[in-house]
Parts: structure tokens; C-alpha cells; sequence
């Protein structure tokens, strides 16, 4: 009787697992197979290397030049805005502090709270932070709100990783006599280094994606910006106005659009799994 | 080279206590620490040795809900002072680790380490304290066509005796060790009770261990803690051989553990 209960508890989890990993998968063959077999077609190679021309949005000639930059330059500057507060924080609160003290656990839940903030909040908090103190929508506004919004993410990714860091080899490293910052920047950032870069690289993937946080804040425009003062496009925003119109060549350029993006966070994915591979065999355990 | 040989090296502990999370885990501990010989502190798991091994570097500060009280003289000054230099004591205490935990760096790497954090660049005088503290160590055969290669790749046996040269390197007076030999095999274990015996002639040596055997073979001075206290302290003879204490006797012939 028993023996029967335990195989069919099995046969049942093992039913339920199968059923939930096809979800999974099926959603993310839809979502792929349906960008690729609207965009494929519309993706050439004047989309990816030229601004919008006039007449672009009723489906002329011209590209979305002007959004890839603009989501790159916002990305590029908001990864390294959240890079100089994230890693120190993420030392400070495993190294400094003890690992699960009180203060840092305090701190790790505010965190959680702060990721857990649709981003559009930001995009309504930067907007009214510009109002007040008279900036307009720019690149420059759109790097600091988005560097704000992924810092929780970056901070608590490296988090994760600087936590299974063996006391012993922090305090291998102190017995020698080193202070708590050589220890942090010498050897355990050395020995994180993976999870830093997959850290660094997956809040990268939400500051290229998120829409909601650059609308008030980088505007848009069909030129490239000229510099951190000037409005700035980004693929998101680029993708919602051109599937938003009635004409089916302009929305099989969202998907080509669609498209782009995909393949910027999918090779940054894959160029993050290989920096993982590579920095994992000086690690020590 | 020479090694840094004092013999005014000495440690006395005067009325330690610690606190851990309110537990009393280390209780009036009053012990003269004798200078160039190998003290072993035995006792059953949970005694407290590990924790008072760990006041010598003030390692014990990293945990959580600490609190020390008392003397502990290191060459005459209280090294739980608040003025003190803490680097400066870590220094004067190599310590060996139940597990070796090489740095995420090369061999070579792992041996400058110390030295570099305190001062030294000159690049000859780097590659003078590898081969020298890597003979020390027994490790320089085995590994001198491949100094560049990562740490990690040693035998776990090779590896704690890196560890063991990295804290030679930094030229400390005491070296404290944490059951050094518990994770090795035999040869490995053999190779470094060898070492200890030689370097007691050079060092203060502190080791914790609960082989019996292993502080019969190489220790001149026994520490029997039990719950935090210590019981009986003195000779192996005195202390291993024929104890005066219940308690030591009772750990002695393996009825408590």
C-alpha cells in the first residue's frame, strides 16, 4: 500500500513538472517564433543602420539607428552608474558588516522592496525630480533613473553570489593581516568575479528593456543624441509607437525591432555565461 | 634571510571571558602561553578550543553578538585594546585552518600576498620569499615549474602546506593551528606534524587538535579545556600521562567525547 502512495505521489510530480517546463518553453517558442516570423522579413539592413526618414512612421524608408543607440548610450551609463554603487554596497553589507546581521538583512529587504517597484514609479518620481529642478527630458535623466532602478537588482545579484563566499577564505585572508578593503577588492571580488559579471550583465538586460522608466525621462526622438543634454530614442519606446500604428509594414517593423532587442540581450546572455566559464577556474573551491 | 626569532615572544591571558549570543562560551581562562614550544589545546567537540584559538587573532570578532572580556597580553600589551593596530596583531599570528583556503590567485601569488599588503615590491626580493618559505614548507620540489598556475589545482595536502608558507611569508611570531591536519590523509598529516616539530624551535606554536595522539607525538605543553573552561594545563607528562583531574582522566582513556 504503502510502496503504491510513494509511486504515485512520484508519477504526480513528476506530471506536474513535465506540464509547467512546456509552459515555459512553449511561451518562450511562441514569443520567439512569433517576433521571428513577423520581424525576419522586415529586418534589413537599412533598419539597423539608418534614423527614421520622413515618412518612416507611415512606412517608408529609414531604420531605428536612432533607438538602438539611444538604448545602448542609456544602458552603457546606467550599468556604470549602478556598478559604482552596487559593488560596494554588496561588499559592504557581506565584508563590513557581518553577513547576516541585523543592519544587513535590514538593508536586503529594502532592496527587495526597491525591485519590487514597477518602474514606471521611477519614470514618475525622475519626471518630477527633472520638473522641480528644471532638467528636461534628456539622456542624462534617462541614465540616472535607470541606473536607480537597476541598482537594487545589481546589488542583490552580487549579493547572492559574495554570500557563499567561504568565511574561511575571508578570514584566511584577514589572519595574513590584510584589512577588511584589501580583502574585499583583493581577493573577494577576485573570487566572485563570475557572479559579478552575471551580475553586471543582467541588470544591463533590464536597463536595454525597460520602456516604462525612459518614457518621461529620455523623450524620444528621430536623431541621434549629440549629447547628454539632448532627448534620446530606445528600443522599447521604439517598438511601442511603431506597433501602436494601423499599417501592417510599420508593425512588422516593431517586430523587427522586437527582433534586435532579443538578440542584444540574448548574446549578452550567452557572452556572460562564457565570461562566467572563463573567470570560474581561478576560484578557489 | 632571516627569520624573525624572538624569544621574548610570549602570550598571557589573564580573567578571558566571551559571550557568544549570551551563551558563556569561554569561562575565567588564566593561562601563560610558553614561548618556542608547541602547546596543544585538546577537549571534546564544543569546548571552546576553536573559539579560544580564535581570540589569539581576534578572528572571534567576525561572528556576530561577540563580546570579550579580560587580559590578553601579547608581548606585554592588551591586544583588545581599543587603540591597537589589528593587522599588526593578525600579523605576529600565522594561522593554519582545519581546511586549506588558498586565495583565488596563483601559488606565487598566494605566498606575496601577505608580503605585498605589507610593503614589499621589490620584485627580487618577492621571488627570494617564494622559493625560500615554499622550501620552508616542504612545497618547493613539487610545485617550482608551475608557481603561475592556480592555487586551486594543488592536492588538498600540497595546498595546506601553502597555507602554511603564505603565513611563514608575513614573518609572524606565533602560529596558530586549527586542527591543521583534520582534513588530510595520513602522509599529508605526517608532513605537517614534521614541520611543527621544527618550526617550535623558531615559533611560538598554538594548536588545537583532538588527536590525542597527535599531541602526545609533537607537543611539550597540554591545555585540557571542558565547557568552556580550562581544567588542566602542563606537561604531556603531567597533563597526558598521568592527569590529576576526573575530568582529564575521563577524556585521557576516550570515556568522554
Amino acid at each position: 500500500m504503502k510502496f503504491k502512495a510513494k509511486f504515485i505521489e512520484e508519477r504526480i510530480f513528476k506530471i506536474l513538472m513535465i506540464t509547467s517546463t512546456s509552459i515555459i518553453l512553449l511561451s518562450l517558442g511562441a514569443i520567439l517564433g512569433s517576433i521571428l516570423y513577423k520581424g525576419l522579413p522586415s529586418l534589413s539592413w537599412e533598419m539597423i543602420s539608418q534614423t527614421p526618414k520622413g515618412g518612416f512612421y507611415l512606412g517608408k524608408s529609414g531604420g531605428i539607428l536612432n533607438a538602438i543607440l539611444g538604448s545602448f548610450y542609456i544602458a552603457f551609463g546606467a550599468t556604470a552608474i549602478a556598478l559604482l554603487v552596487s559593488l560596494p554596497v554588496a561588499l559592504y553589507i557581506n565584508i563590513y558588516r557581518k553577513k547576516f546581521s541585523k543592519y544587513s538583512n535590514l538593508v536586503r529587504l529594502c532592496l527587495d522592496v526597491l525591485w519590487g517597484v514597477p518602474s514606471i514609479v521611477y519614470g514618475a518620481l525622475g519626471f518630477s525630480v527633472m520638473l522641480y529642478i528644471g532638467l528636461k527630458t534628456s539622456l542624462l535623466a534617462g541614465i540616472i533613473i535607470v541606473g536607480i532602478l537597476i541598482i537594487p537588482v545589481m546589488i542583490r545579484a552580487m549579493d547572492e553570489v559574495i554570500k557563499t563566499i567561504p568565511k574561511g577564505l575571508v578570514e584566511a585572508s584577514l589572519a595574513l593581516g590584510s584589512t577588511k578593503t584589501e580583502t574585499a577588492f583583493k581577493i573577494v571580488v577576485k573570487q566572485a568575479l563570475p557572479g559579478i559579471i552575471t551580475a553586471i550583465l543582467l541588470s544591463f538586460g533590464r536597463a536595454i528593456g525597460d520602456a516604462a522608466s525612459v518614457m518621461y525621462t529620455t523623450g524620444f526622438t528621430d536623431n541621434i543624441p549629440k549629447s547628454l543634454l539632448s532627448q534620446a530614442a530606445t528600443l522599447p519606446l521604439a517598438i511601442m509607437n511603431l506597433v501602436s500604428s494601423p499599417i501592417v509594414e510599420v508593425q512588422n517593423k516593431a517586430y523587427a525591432s522586437a527582433l534586435i532587442l532579443t538578440f542584444i540581450i540574448l548574446f549578452l546572455s550567452i557572452i556572460s555565461r562564457l565570461l562566467s566559464i572563463k573567470y570560474t577556474k581561478n576560484k578557489s573551491h | 634571510m632571516s627569520l624573525s626569532i624572538n624569544n621574548q615572544s610570549n602570550i598571557v591571558v589573564e580573567n578571558l571571558n566571551v559571550f557568544y549570543n549570551q551563551r558563556h562560551a569561554l569561562k575565567n581562562i588564566n593561562i601563560t602561553i610558553p614561548s618556542n614550544k608547541l602547546t596543544a589545546i585538546i577537549g571534546p567537540s564544543g569546548c571552546g578550543k576553536t573559539t579560544f584559538l580564535k581570540c589569539f587573532n581576534r578572528l572571534i570578532e567576525n561572528n556576530d553578538n561577540i563580546n570579550v572580556t579580560g587580559n590578553f597580553l601579547v608581548n606585554g600589551q592588551n591586544i583588545y585594546q581599543p587603540n591597537i593596530e589589528i593587522t599588526e596583531i593578525r600579523k605576529k599570528m600565522g594561522l593554519l585552518s582545519q581546511r586549506p583556503y588558498p586565495l583565488p590567485m596563483s601559488i606565487y601569488d598566494n605566498i606575496t600576498y601577505g608580503p605585498k599588503i605589507h610593503g614589499e615590491k621589490n620584485k627580487e626580493k618577492l621571488d627570494h620569499i617564494v622559493e625560500f618559505y615554499l622550501k620552508e614548507a616542504n612545497l618547493w620540489e613539487e610545485v617550482k615549474d608551475r608557481l603561475h598556475s592556480p592555487a586551486n589545482n594543488l592536492s588538498i595536502g600540497q595546498q595546506q602546506r601553502l597555507c602554511l608558507a603564505r603565513g611563514l611569508a608575513v614573518e609572524p611570531e606565533f602560529i596558530l593551528g586549527d586542527e591543521p591536519t583534520s582534513a588530510l590523509d595520513p602522509i599529508s598529516s605526517k608532513h605537517i606534524e614534521q614541520k611543527f616539530l621544527e618550526l617550535k624551535n623558531k615559533y611560538t606554536i598554538v594548536l588545537v587538535t583532538h588527536s590525542l595522539r597527535q599531541a602526545k607525538k609533537i607537543a611539550d605543553y597540554v591545555i585540557f579545556m571542558y565547557l568552556g573552561e580550562i581544567i588542566e594545563h602542563g606537561s604531556v607528562e603531567e597533563v597526558l600521562l598521568n592527569p590529576k583531574n576526573q575530568l582529564t582522566k575521563d577524556y585521557v582513556n576516550g570515556e568522554i567525547n
